[in-house]
């Protein structure tokens, strides 16, 4: 029961790193209408940028600040020059440039910066409480944040008149346009945030898992299940998406861990984990094809 | 007439000896494909993208030494022209990389070609066409079977001796030993457990009482770490690469478990495993080393370790000073040159093989002392001796003596 | 009047006419004597042929991806596990049941037609950035699948399975590279033949208008969920047969040789290619093994010329390659020569 437990803690803990970069891909789909697949190669730039930022002297939380500011720089002007020109083009055509980007950032991670592992300190205080036998104080950190950042999107794009011109445009381009909102800016933005938002989880991911240009490869993958678990077109259904399968692939790997020592008979374990995140999204999305939180969209005929 | 063509004939003959005894060298000169008087081209592949990267530093640091020795002069007066190919350590990259090397690039031979996969697809075609896959990088015990593969010789002390050795150490030093191992899953890793079972004899699977895998997709190894506390271990056998490592060494600590800890040898370099999993976390774990680590104080002033580190300053500057992979590269590429020192000038893939199974007490830098490199006709593993180690206050400390295993070749 | 679709590809599609199909033989036909004209005269060494064998290889798996995404509207990123499939058929037939290596071509089609219509059948329900990612995930469990416990005791987990090429037969005059080259343009030219053949047809005006308008298309009485789930068989199907020749040509399958980038690679090859045409299929496929070692050289000359800070690699002239590509192209490099072409001739 005490493992079932600390598998639970361990699969949340895991579960924020899936849901803050599935919150990140869900950013840019719901603006632009795209899945980046480069999301994860531009988290990892980001931490490196973190990394070289306390090398220089600066401090956690005054770095992450300023990276995160310059991520969103990048990601705008990722949006502004790049996929301008391909606002028209055909969506895999787009889904090329992005893994263009993809293999652009991961190798300049790996010449800047090389190949070897790098740590960064926790930014959280190293301090034991109830319940640190099952979950430590950086993982809780990675949760908090996941968690505030969802609710500051929310307010964002509920409660402001920028988070509103940005729905308008990524509802309705065309009307949009007509009530004076700049939609093109506003692709710009979701691209932005979605940068700052990945260089947050970026950051807060790399001293638990340390930091490399392959950081963020497998941990994509489980972002991706995770957004499409709880549904590409929304946030918070994507950052629970990533909860439930990053605590479902930890208490899977358990249940088929105490079944092999109780019966002997091995069926599934820790090296079947993608596969059981893949049969999770399959079996998800063929009961509710949008995602558990997806709306399902009606189209036109 | 017969006067004259005696006289002509022991002439002829007497020129012929004469030169035959002045110049016994210059009749030796034998050149096989990628062998000139000028040159000796040497293939060679590495995962320098991919997920296994952080290994591609190796192939870096042997390019370096390479030119350094040509700036020095080259071997015998010929300069090595060292062709390096990314496969990103995938097997049907590597089998094309090492094809255009003997095919295209005409190289004498192949050389410390990485991985166990990437070496297992290769091996068959070059034992076909009889090109040399010399010192390959990876410890699976399979490199030394010189009966079936006469062309393929390992190098670094193979997996399975090593778990061996931690086994006896565990039976010997731990009371009621409960083990709990964690592994990649994949062909190193199972080449070590393999061997860790066979040390511990037939009572192995009573005595591991907890086996789990990971993946190198897996982001972490928390939950196995988890998985591996709660199995009641005493004793934890860490069969990881670096990233893992460091993550494992970490996890246990943070969830305050603390067993007897060994670890593997790939995984041992304080700067890229023990510094990140934090110092503290770390005291006590054992490994069995064969080379000196580049940020242990106690070689801070050895000869060896000062011309490496004068060779990384100016040859690899953007090498990382503190990574085991750039000695492990150094040495084996001094290894490398060697061996073609004592080939001379006869060029031949068969001498190249030849010299290398001709290796007796050969001393490269950077090992630690006692332990030599040594090769014969029947013995394809180089290296077969480890001392192990136990990693005190912020360097490993070692104890024992020197353990070798020079019957394990077949 | 063409109309575009999200795939921004012409929704009328006019069968080649007969000069092209004279074009087309005789192209058939030098390829098939260049191991008479190269390899005898030493032009193209083994591992020219070697690297023909591959491009040939990949057309047909990105031929599979083109029937499936390009004329058919979904979207697949993971058509490496089907390459698996069939280099795992092929290579598990010939080492475990000793079985001729042109004989597990058609076991491992009819494999991997299974896998792709059982996986077509969920896919039904997807659309499609789901289906993409959905794909995607099965792509990336490929490797882990493979070294499945219960698999292992013929797929040999992760030491992966050794096989033989074959010499050729009847004693011909020819090396084993060179066969295998004949082999693969062999079964390349029939299925290119089948394909053609099969969008001319019914079936392919049908898969056609269900990318471009699926309810539309339902509404005049095509059996959509029919279409749909075998266009994915015949889609898996064709990289299986690719993978199969690809375990054949290199003599050796595992789990590490079919990571996720495959199934990106293929995308990425359909994509320049040009996703709805099969003579991008072939452009594609030459992509696919050609980029990396241009991208390797260049990295290499560049390096050498300019001293850069950085340790410059060749994902990111890769990387520029593409979206350079995409820029210039977005229809691929058969859509741009075809603008071309027709700029040409109207002007």
């Amino acid at each position: 029961m005490e493992q079932l437990i600390q598998q639970v803690a361990s699969g949340l803990a895991n579960g924020a790193i899936y849901a803050c970069l599935a919150l990140a891909l869900v950013m840019i789909f719901v603006s632009t209408d795209h899945i980046n697949f480069a999301q994860g190669e531009l988290a990892m730039f980001s931490a490196y940028l973190v990394w070289q930022a306390l090398e220089w002297g600066l401090s956690f939380w005054l770095a992450l600040p300023l990276v995160a500011l310059f991520s969103f720089l990048i990601g705008v002007g990722i949006e502004r020059v790049i996929l301008r020109p391909l606002h028209h083009a055909p969506v895999l055509s787009v889904v090329v440039v992005f893994i263009g980007l993809l293999a652009i950032f991961h190798s300049l991670a790996g010449a800047i910066w090389g190949h070897t592992i790098k740590a960064i300190p926790s930014p959280f205080p190293h301090i034991t409480f109830v319940g640190s036998g099952y979950i430590g104080p950086h993982q809780i950190g990675m949760i908090v944040v996941t968690v505030l950042l969802l609710v500051a999107l929310f307010a964002f794009f509920r409660f402001t008149p920028l988070g509103l011109a940005m729905r308008a445009a990524a509802q309705n381009p065309a009307s949009a346009r007509l009530a004076g909102v700049r939609v093109d800016w506003m692709l710009a933005l979701g691209w932005g945030l979605a940068a700052a938002i990945g260089a947050v989880a970026g950051s807060l991911v790399a001293p638990a898992v340390y930091l490399e240009p392959n950081m963020m490869a497998s941990i994509l993958l489980y972002g991706f299940a995770g957004a499409l678990v709880g549904g590409i077109s929304s946030p918070g259904g994507a950052v629970a998406g990533g909860f439930i399968v990053g605590v479902l692939e930890n208490v899977i790997a358990y249940l088929g861990n105490l079944l092999e020592k109780t019966t002997g008979v091995y069926v599934i374990g820790n090296g079947e984990k993608l596969t059981v995140a893949l049969i999770i999204v399959i079996t998800v999305l063929t009961l509710k094809p949008s995602g558990l939180f997806g709306q399902v969209s009606v189209k036109r005929v | 007439m017969h006067h004259t063509t005696r006289r002509l004939l022991l002439a002829g003959t007497g020129a012929l000896a004469l030169a035959l005894a002045v110049s016994p060298v210059c009749a030796q000169k034998n050149y096989d494909e990628g062998a000139t008087d000028t040159e000796i081209k040497i293939g060679h592949t590495n995962p320098y993208s991919g997920n296994a990267s952080a290994y591609g530093t190796i192939g870096k640091v042997i390019d370096a030494y390479f030119k350094m020795v040509n700036e020095q002069g080259g071997i015998n007066g010929r300069k090595l022209n060292f062709i390096s190919y990314d496969d990103g350590y995938s097997p049907p990259k590597t089998v094309e990389m090492v094809r255009k090397l003997v095919e295209e690039d005409k190289v004498l031979f192949v050389f410390q070609t990485l991985g166990t996969p990437p070496n297992t697809a290769i091996q068959k075609y070059l034992n076909t066409k009889k090109v040399p896959q010399l010192f390959v990088a990876t410890g699976a015990s399979k490199w030394g079977h010189y009966k079936e593969n006469p062309w393929t010789m390992g190098y670094q002390p193979d997996y399975v001796t090593e778990a061996i050795i931690y086994a006896k150490h565990i039976m010997a030093n731990v009371k009621d030993p409960k083990i709990g191992v964690l592994m990649q899953n994949d062909d190193y890793g199972k080449d070590y457990f393999n061997g860790f079972k066979q040390g511990l004899g037939k009572d192995a699977d009573k005595l591991i009482v907890s086996h789990v895998t990971y993946e190198v997709t897996d982001p972490t190894v928390d939950s196995q770490m988890i998985q591996l506390k709660n199995s009641g271990a005493n004793v934890f056998f860490n069969i990881t690469t670096p990233k893992f490592a460091a993550q494992a060494i970490k996890k246990a600590a943070e969830i305050g478990w603390k067993p007897a800890q060994y670890l593997n040898n790939v995984s041992a370099s304080v700067g890229t495993v023990i510094k990140p999993a934090g110092f503290e976390n770390s005291q006590g774990i054992i490994t069995a080393a064969y080379l000196k680590d580049p940020t242990d104080p106690q070689w801070a002033n050895a000869k060896d370790f000062l011309e490496w580190k004068a060779f990384m300053q100016k040859y690899y500057p953007n090498g990382n000073l503190a990574d085991g992979s750039n000695v492990f590269g150094y040495s084996v590429a001094t290894l490398m040159t060697t061996v073609l020192k004592q080939c001379g000038d006869d060029l031949t893939r068969a001498n190249v093989m030849k010299q290398a199974a001709n290796l007796k007490n050969v001393d490269l830098p950077l090992l630690l002392p006692g332990i030599k490199v040594n090769t014969s006709a029947t013995d394809f593993y180089p290296l077969q001796s480890v001392q192990l180690q136990k990693f005190e206050g912020e360097t490993w400390k070692l104890f024992g003596e020197v353990l070798s295993n020079e019957a394990a070749s077949n | 009047m063409a109309t575009t679709t999200a795939n921004g590809i012409a929704a009328s599609q006019r069968s080649p006419s007969l000069g092209r199909g004279y074009w087309l033989a005789g192209t058939v036909i030098v390829l098939a004597l260049l191991p008479l004209l190269g390899g005898k005269t030493g032009i193209i060494s083994n591992y020219g042929f070697l690297q023909l064998s591959l491009m040939i290889v990949y057309a047909i798996a990105v031929l599979g991806l083109i029937l499936l995404t390009g004329f058919n509207g979904q979207i697949s990123l993971g058509h490496g596990a089907f390459f698996a499939v069939g280099a795992y058929v092929a290579a598990v037939l010939i080492d475990q049941a000793n079985w001729p290596y042109w004989a597990t071509l058609p076991v491992a089609a009819l494999l991997c037609f299974l896998v792709g219509y059982l996986f077509g059948l969920p896919a039904l329900r997807l659309e499609g950035h789901y289906l993409a990612l959905a794909t995607f995930a099965l792509a990336v469990a490929v490797p882990q699948i493979l070294k499945y416990r219960h698999f292992e005791w013929f797929t040999n987990g992760v030491q992966g399975i050794n096989i033989f090429k074959p010499d050729p037969p009847f004693g011909l005059p020819l090396s084993a590279d060179q066969w295998m080259y004949l082999v693969v343009l062999a079964v390349a030219v029939l299925m290119f033949w089948i394909a053609h053949n099969l969008l001319d047809s019914r079936t392919g005006r049908a898969l056609r208008a269900i990318r471009d308008h699926t309810m539309a298309a339902s509404t005049m009485g095509i059996n959509v969920a029919h279409y749909k789930t075998v266009v994915f068989g015949i889609s898996a199907l064709y990289t299986g047969v690719a993978g199969a020749l690809h375990a054949i040509i290199f003599e050796f399958v595992a789990p590490d040789s079919f990571r996720f980038e495959l199934s990106i690679a293929i995308l990425v090859g359909a994509v320049v290619g040009g996703i709805a045409s099969l003579p991008g299929a072939v452009i594609g496929g030459v992509f696919v093994q050609v980029i990396e070692k241009y991208a390797d050289a260049l990295t290499k000359k560049l390096t050498a010329a300019v001293n850069l800070p950085l340790d410059l690699e060749p994902w990111t002239i890769y990387g520029i390659a593409l979206i350079l590509l995409m820029y210039t192209m977005p229809m691929g490099i058969a859509g741009g020569l075809a603008l071309l072409w027709r700029r040409l001739r109207g002007s």
